[in-house]
């Protein structure tokens, strides 16, 4: 690959980043613990709290740039985005404000790009558009990705960030779940690798379909990850959930994690676990 | 006659009356042996399944169970499935698979049941690994939509060869009150949220997420019992004759296309 070029994907994928964090200002509140900390000690830290270590969720361009080599991101579909397939009133609106706002398609951005030098098919849901959920093209840009990695006999991995089903396609987007858990067994009986990174908040449909599918599932301390939410379960329940319930480390504690990492650790962590998977990761089929 | 309003067929996906899992099972099949418990740790009474024969064939029913007496409708959950539930609905397919017996869903259910136990249990996995399981099947699937279908506690009994569709059941990504409420913030709204979220079995065959509509009798389901059980018995006996002549791998194949297709039409491009 010539170095011009990587440059140039590098700058790109920056920039985006830029354009889907949160306004810049001097100095920024950490939502956990209340410290004020200057705007570059964040960007220092990856957006996890010096004081607490608290990880505030961040954009899907953002995530991929942290752990992606340098110049490598090569995004896949960016144009694909909701066709407002039920008609559904203000829909349309809302989705170009989501547009505008992100300067996304749609809530996930799917890529090729290397890892510690091996070639891997990544993607991340954004939790700035729509929260993350699940829509028709959501869905269809996380399969295509699962077939692309399968067809090119490339490791799989995604990061989830999802408040759950998109409301205003309806039954497409609950198809989603089928449709994403599908692929990813498709890919999986092949032999592919999929490592799941679970983020804060993994919720509903995403929870129940290609997010719990992973190989190896991690995810990101503190990160609520579960199926139904806390509150429905509350009022159901008609009692208080314990302290932890539903968090990456609870999860852990009750087997459904292989491990919690530190997001200033998940690329290392990804490089290792990639080469643990030696050919294997990349050559099945 | 009028047309019903899509509120009018929620409420009669929910008529108490109406017949659930165990009537369709007693009904249509004989020789039914319950095989209850997943292996693992529980037997979720919300999950009922067998063996059975269909027209003198083996096969493999389940479906979820909502329950009649307040005793039981306790026990099941009132039709909402927990981990157990449907780990063991993997467990059945999974033999359907090994003894190739087609297997014949039924589902009515509001969802997954949102419990502190079922998240402890893995509610998320196990919808999930459910999904996967029966997208990859190589025996015939066939789900039968009879009343509520909610979420992906729905979903994972409806990853089918065919889905068909009760004329008055309804299937939705959430229930219409739970949607109001996340969407306008007021539950109260939820007779609104019917008409808004296309959920009737006619807007579903036009979306294609189910393959075939089924008349019920012109007051409901639960009007003439006798009826509706023959309409189901024949639309069955047309479904698994098709899927029958269908090879082990090309039936798996199939059941994948049908649903990676679904939502294509949902999907544009646009430079952002
Ligand atoms: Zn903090």
């Amino acid at each position: 690959m010539s170095g011009i070029l990587a440059r140039r994907r590098q700058k790109l994928l920056a920039l985006k980043a830029l354009r889907t964090a949160p306004a810049p200002a001097e100095t920024e509140t950490c939502p956990a613990c209340g410290a004020g900390l200057p705007r570059r000690e964040w960007v220092r830290s990856l957006s996890v709290c010096p004081r607490c270590g608290f990880h505030r969720p961040v954009g899907a361009y953002y995530r991929l740039s942290m752990v992606l080599d340098r110049g490598t991101f090569r995004e896949l579909d960016a144009e694909l985005c909701s066709a407002d397939p039920l008609d559904f009133p203000g829909y349309r609106d809302k989705l170009a404000q989501a547009r505008r706002r992100t300067g996304m398609g749609e809530g996930v951005v799917t890529a090729l790009g290397r890892i510690g030098g091996r070639r891997a098919a990544v993607g991340a849901l954004e939790s700035g558009f729509f929260m993350g959920s699940m829509s028709a093209a959501l869905g269809e840009k996380v399969t295509r990705l699962v077939e692309r990695a399968e067809k090119d006999r490339l490791p799989l991995i995604l990061f989830s960030a999802s408040g759950g089903a998109r409301m205003q396609e309806g039954i497409l987007s609950l198809m989603q779940m089928a449709k994403t858990a599908a692929a990813v067994e498709r890919f999986s009986r092949k032999g592919g690798l999929y490592i799941s990174v679970l983020t804060h908040p993994t919720t509903g449909g995403v929870t129940a379909s290609f997010a719990s599918l992973g190989d190896i599932l991690l995810a990101e301390p503190g990160a609520l990850i579960g199926f139904a939410g806390p509150r429905v379960i509350e009022q159901t329940i008609g009692e208080k959930l314990p302290e932890g319930f539903q968090r990456a480390e609870y999860l852990l504690e009750h087997g459904f994690l292989d491990a919690v990492v530190p997001r200033a650790q998940l690329r290392e962590t990804l490089i290792r676990l990639l080469a643990l998977h030696g050919k294997g990761a990349a050559s099945h089929g | 006659m009028a047309e019903r309003t899509a509120a009018e067929r929620v409420a009669l996906a929910r008529h108490p009356d109406r017949p659930g899992t165990p009537e369709f099972i007693g009904t249509l099949f004989t020789d039914f042996f319950e095989q209850r418990g997943d292996r693992l740790c529980g037997d979720d009474r919300a999950i009922l399944g067998g063996a059975a024969l269909f027209h003198g064939r083996p096969v493999t029913v389940l479906g979820t169970r909502k329950g009649r007496a307040i005793e039981e409708r306790v026990a099941c959950r009132f039709g909402m499935p927990s981990p157990e539930g449907y780990r063991k609905v993997q467990r059945l397919v999974r033999q359907a698979e090994k003894f190739r017996r087609p297997v014949i869903a039924f589902v009515d259910t509001a969802g997954a049941y949102p419990g502190r136990e079922a998240e402890e249990h893995g509610q998320g996995e196990a919808i999930a690994s459910t999904l996967a399981l029966m997208s990859g099947l190589t025996v015939p699937v066939v789900s039968v939509f009879t009343g509520e279908g909610g979420s992906g506690g729905a979903l994972a009994l409806g990853v089918a060869n065919r889905v068909l569709m009760l004329e008055n059941a309804v299937y939705s990504v959430l229930s219409p009150e739970g949607f109001a409420a996340i969407l306008w913030k007021d539950a109260a709204r939820a007779e609104e949220a019917c008409e808004v979220m296309k959920l009737t079995a006619a807007d579903l065959l036009e979306l294609k997420a189910a393959d075939e509509v089924l008349p019920e009798p012109p007051g409901g389901a639960h009007t003439d019992p006798a009826a509706l059980m023959a309409t189901v018995d024949a639309a069955l006996v047309r479904s698994l004759a098709a899927l029958s002549r269908t090879a082990p791998a090309a039936l798996a194949a199939q059941r994948y296309r049908r649903f990676r297709a679904l939502g294509a039409a949902a999907v544009r491009k646009e430079r952002a």
